[in-house]
């Protein structure tokens, strides 16, 4: 969703050199990637499936709001970016738009006026999904939800952000994929994995680093930079394969659950992966959420074996003990030296309950810290933020339960705090640098803004 | 809902003896007598018995051992009738069977079990014994969901003199998880820390067995599901013919108005002090009169039978600030169905618990006697006996008698304007007896473990009740279960036979308390009743008897 926000440079750059090329050439959409037989139609529910795949409702239902009516503000740098009514109310929202405009705002990111969609909407992803999909979400959207009039408001950046043909050239670097699914779509799991996590989930969006020109650095499975690793609004998004791959110690069946539940034997989705969970992937299939899993998995290398399906645990999960690279950290914590560092000390008098000595939490409510990317990020906000504020998982179908981790606030202060986070940075093989009273500080004065 | 936040809610003071999460006198309260010739009294001070407020009630702040009766205590009146006769049945005492089985109940106490999330070791799987479980257990078709718990040295303490006096000890049956957990509705549990503060507390960790951790969470996703908060029900309401409810008036606290709820079916969960009292409010059944013995409402309340011995250790420490409400060895070698009762000269039995659950500064310092209770001697005493001290609980079966009863009030009313409703309670000899027979059972065991120091608490001949300590809130009976429509209020599905689509829920329907914690029974009552609901009277609402 706030994919956008860093893209503030790049589009400066491009929007000042390539305004006078293209300002006056029209604009030309993409023809659809395959031709649907005459009297094609989509299988009953396949469009409402599309959008919970494509996880439209996050971004453009305002909290509290109609779904799809739009309104949800996008804080940005360069200002606030307001998401659009997508119902099909033909004034405010997207009724009178024909298939045509429909398609070419999902793979060129034309709106049907012409103009120029910021890049918030994930069009680079959207380009890969089939034209069955399309068709089917466009049917969704125009005969299936109700239409609902609201103005939302317009969204007007700053110069020179408000100049959307600066994005015109911008999508010439970010479109140079052709549209149409990068691969095969059918025949194994892995390959629907493939083209559920590419095109309608557009997990790229996040998960894969950005260019110079904030354009996604690896939008498909070929492309060595996929799902590396960004970073979005001062959250990481973890790399999903290789060395530093968080789902390095996860099966296929594990990163099901947690896409499927926002919960899993290591950890539990909050934050922007929260809201994906909430919104999007708890209404897929399981057969789909295994597919995408396995082939993520499949990334790096064999992904083992896929089970037939998404078994949700149930009944007693017993803790994990502490592994190797923890043990002398658990047994430190044992012990409870009263000279033990006050990191240490304080883990043990506010954590430990839930967390363990062990760093390992328990499966599907207490997530790992030992190992966790969120713990070790490059960026801290994010763990300060939920040692001050809490965090919350979303309730999902499978795990009805909204998890809610209590912030400590009131009852530590930005040093205790930042001797905390530092402990964790570095306790159990963690391996990531201490943070300062300050950062603390600085997390705490933003919440208190919000 | 409230907000169940560390350290914020284990304040003690607040929540342990100010009693927070209490039902407030003001707001709701019984009137108590001890017998027929005493005027009753208003309850103004909650000490006896801590009805909980509020959603979740007490099942949030309980302490979550989770029994399920022995299959001889659904049938007592059976069962001594078969082995020593009706003659032992002391004149005055209302002894019944339950109109349901233990075998019909069994299913639906394995599914409680499994939404609740309850650690422990099974004693009898299918009819054999397991090593390690409580032999006396009824057959379960199923081990428990979780492992069992841990052990405290005090409970470790206690299991080897058992086992060195030939009982047979075992793990309480926790409502406390043991592990993380997943119940049958997706909803979840984390392991507990023993932070020993379930009692009078919502546990802020997710561990207890409680409708916060099992089920909240599940219906607020269900499509119809409503919860009104701040609604406090009234009455309900009958058509004209009487024969079924038409739905239920409540007060809306916000809007300060009574409201009419239409409605197909009323459940009346509401505790069951508070769901006898909507039945008497509501006429939903005679009110029972002790002087003639007609009606049924109000008829056969029960309560528990408690006591316990408390030892002093110089030398061993037992960290008393780690524990939880169901920590313990157990020991069932003096529960209902292994007392002979024509011998023992009392119906009934208990069961034995030691283990610290409740480790809490204020409410738990126990000391010799004699010690002063204020100022430097009391100093004194807590210096030298803190944490070294252990104790064995008797947990006993309490029977229904023809003058313990509940009626309502002639002359108090709440604010509503209603009456209050009127226990009238006292101890009787046959519990007493019971009682004072685990006195002299358990010193010895006791004094085998050499302490030095020991007292006991057991109440004995000629004890008054007294509403002012902390007993328990186990209220049982007043609209209790029966096999025909003269002898109780609600049938073997726990539906009213006054009205047909009004169900009770709770303890209200024992027919006389067990030895046990209530709440493993109403759990399982409470899954036979839905079962009912769902595969017999939705599809043709009726008297199902
Ligand atoms: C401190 C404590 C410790 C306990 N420990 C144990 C234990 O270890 N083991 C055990 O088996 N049992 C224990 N119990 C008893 C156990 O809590 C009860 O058996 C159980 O909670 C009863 O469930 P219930 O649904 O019948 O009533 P409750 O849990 O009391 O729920 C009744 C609900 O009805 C609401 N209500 C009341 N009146 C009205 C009205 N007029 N209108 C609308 N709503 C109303 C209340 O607010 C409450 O939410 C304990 C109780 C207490 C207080
Ligand atoms: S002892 Fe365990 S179950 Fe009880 S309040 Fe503490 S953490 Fe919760």
């Amino acid at each position: 969703m706030k994919c956008f926000l860093r893209l503030a440079g790049g589009l400066a750059v491009l929007g000042v050199v390539a305004l006078l090329a293209f300002i006056y050439v029209p604009v030309k959409r993409t023809a659809p990637s395959e031709e649907l037989a005459a009297g094609w139609q989509p299988e009953p529910g396949q469009g409402e499936y599309v959008m919970h795949a494509s996880d439209c409702v996050a971004c453009h239902t305002a909290p509290g709001g109609e779904p799809l009516a739009g309104g949800r503000a996008i804080a940005s740098p360069m200002g606030t970016i307001w998401s659009t009514n997508i119902t099909p109310d033909p004034e405010t929202g997207i009724g009178g738009w024909t298939l045509d405009e429909f398609r070419a705002s999902l793979v060129d990111g034309i709106a049907a006026d012409g103009t120029h969609l910021y890049p918030a909407m994930p069009y680079e992803n959207y380009r890969l999904m089939t034209e069955a999909d399309i068709r089917a979400l466009y049917g969704y959207m125009m005969n299936e939800v109700e239409p609902v009039r609201n103005e939302v408001e317009t969204t007007s950046l700053a110069f020179p952000f408000n100049l959307r043909f600066g994005i015109r050239a911008w999508n010439w670097l970010a479109l140079g994929h052709a549209s149409g699914p990068s691969a095969e779509i059918a025949g194994t799991p892995e390959a629907r994995g493939r083209y559920l996590v590419e095109g309608a989930g557009h997990c790229a969006a996040c998960h894969s680093p950005r260019t110079p020109f904030m354009s996604q650095d690896g939008v498909t499975a070929a492309d060595g930079n996929f799902l590396a690793g960004g970073v979005i609004d001062g959250w990481n998004a973890p790399a999903l394969h290789g060395d530093g791959s968080a789902l390095k110690d996860w099966s296929v069946a594990e990163l099901a659950a947690y896409l499927a539940t926002g919960r899993n034997a290591h950890s539990a989705a909050n934050g922007e992966m929260g809201l994906v969970v909430e919104h999007s992937l708890q209404h897929l299939s399981d057969a789909d959420n295994l597919a995408m899993a396995a082939f993520l998995k499949g990334l790096d290398g064999d992904a083992g074996g896929i089970p037939e399906t998404l078994a949700a645990n149930s009944g007693s999960l017993p803790e994990a003990p502490a592994d190797a690279a923890g043990e002398a950290t658990a047994a430190m914590l044992t012990e409870a030296q009263p000279g033990m560092p006050e990191g240490a000390r304080l883990y043990l008098d506010n954590c430990s309950g839930c967390h363990f000595v062990t760093g390992k939490g328990a499966p599907e409510i207490f997530p790992e810290l030992a190992g966790n990317s969120l713990v070790t990020g490059s960026e801290t906000g994010p763990l300060l933020s939920v040692i001050l504020n809490g965090a919350d998982v979303p309730p999902t179908g499978k795990r009805p339960m909204h998890l809610v981790m209590q912030g400590y606030a009131e009852r530590l202060d930005d040093g205790e705090i930042a001797e905390l986070a530092s402990f964790l940075r570095s306790a159990w093989g963690n391996d990531a640098p201490a943070v300062s009273a300050a950062d603390v500080a600085a997390v705490r004065g933003a919440a208190a803004t919000h | 809902m409230p907000d169940f936040k560390y350290p914020n809610q284990i304040d003690e003071l607040k929540y342990g003896v100010r009693l927070k999460m209490m039902q407030k006198p003001s707001q709701q309260t019984v009137t108590v007598r001890r017998s027929g010739d005493e005027t009753a009294l208003p309850y103004r001070s909650l000490g006896s018995f801590l009805p909980g407020n509020g959603v979740g009630g007490a099942g949030t702040h309980w302490n979550g051992l989770n029994w399920r009766p022995q299959p001889e205590e659904l049938r007592l009146r059976s069962h001594v009738a078969e082995n020593w006769g009706e003659g032992i049945i002391p004149e005055g005492m209302n002894l019944g069977d339950y109109p349901v089985s233990y075998d019909e109940l069994e299913p639906h106490f394995t599914h409680f079990e499994k939404v609740a999330g309850i650690s422990g070791k099974a004693g009898n799987l299918n009819g054999e014994i397991q090593e390690g479980g409580n032999p006396f257990e009824g057959w379960r078709s199923e081990d428990y969901p979780m492992p069992q718990q841990k052990r405290t040295w005090d409970s470790q303490k206690f299991h080897d003199a058992c086992t060195a006096a030939g009982y047979h000890p075992f793990q309480a049956p926790a409502g406390i998880a043991s592990t993380a957990y997943v119940n049958p509705y997706g909803m979840q549990m984390g392991p507990c820390n023993y932070c020993g503060f379930c009692e009078r507390y919502g546990c802020y960790q997710y561990s207890k067995s409680s409708p916060q951790t099992a089920i909240l969470d599940a219906l607020k996703r269900m499509p119809n599901f409503e919860c009104r908060t701040e609604s406090e029900v009234l009455r309900v309401e009958l058509a004209e013919d009487g024969r079924t409810a038409t739905g239920v008036t409540y007060w809306d606290e916000a809007a300060q108005e009574e409201v009419f709820q239409p409605a197909d079916i009323v459940i009346l969960s509401s505790y069951q002090l508070n769901n006898v009292h909507l039945m008497l409010l509501s006429g939903l059944g005679e009110a029972y009169d002790p002087l003639t013995g007609q009606g049924t409402l109000g008829k056969s309340y029960a309560y528990q039978m408690n006591g316990g011995v408390t030892m002093f250790f110089e030398d061993e420490h037992f960290n008393p600030f780690v524990g939880h409400g169901a920590n313990g060895v157990c020991i069932d070698d003096f529960s209902v169905n292994q007392n002979d009762f024509g011998a023992l000269g009392f119906i009934g039995g208990s069961y034995w618990r030691s283990g610290t659950f409740n480790g809490q500064p204020i409410r738990n310092m126990p000391l010799p006697k004699g010690t002063p209770s204020w100022g430097a001697g009391w100093k004194d005493g807590i210096g030298k006996w803190y944490g070294h001290a252990m104790s064995i609980g008797s947990h006993g079966s309490h029977m229904a008698y023809e003058n313990n009863h509940l009626d309502l009030d002639p002359t108090y009313t709440d604010r509503h304007g209603r009456p209050l409703m009127r226990m009238t309670f006292n101890w009787q000899d046959n519990d007493l007896r019971m009682n004072q027979y685990m006195k002299s059972m358990m010193e010895p065991l006791a004094a085998s473990m050499n302490p030095d120091l020991m007292q006991s608490g057991f109440k004995g001949p000629g004890a008054q009740y007294d509403v002012r300590p902390y007993q328990t809130t186990h209220n049982t009976g007043g609209h209790i279960m029966s096999e025909t429509a003269a002898e109780g209020a609600v049938n073997r599905y726990c539906q009213t036979w006054k009205a047909h689509n009004v169900f009770a829920m709770g303890a209200g329907n024992f027919v006389q308390n067990t030895q046990y914690n209530p709440t493993g029974l109403v759990g399982g009552l409470a899954y036979w009743t839905v079962n009912a609901i769902r595969t017999q009277y939705l599809s043709n609402p009726r008297p199902l008897v």
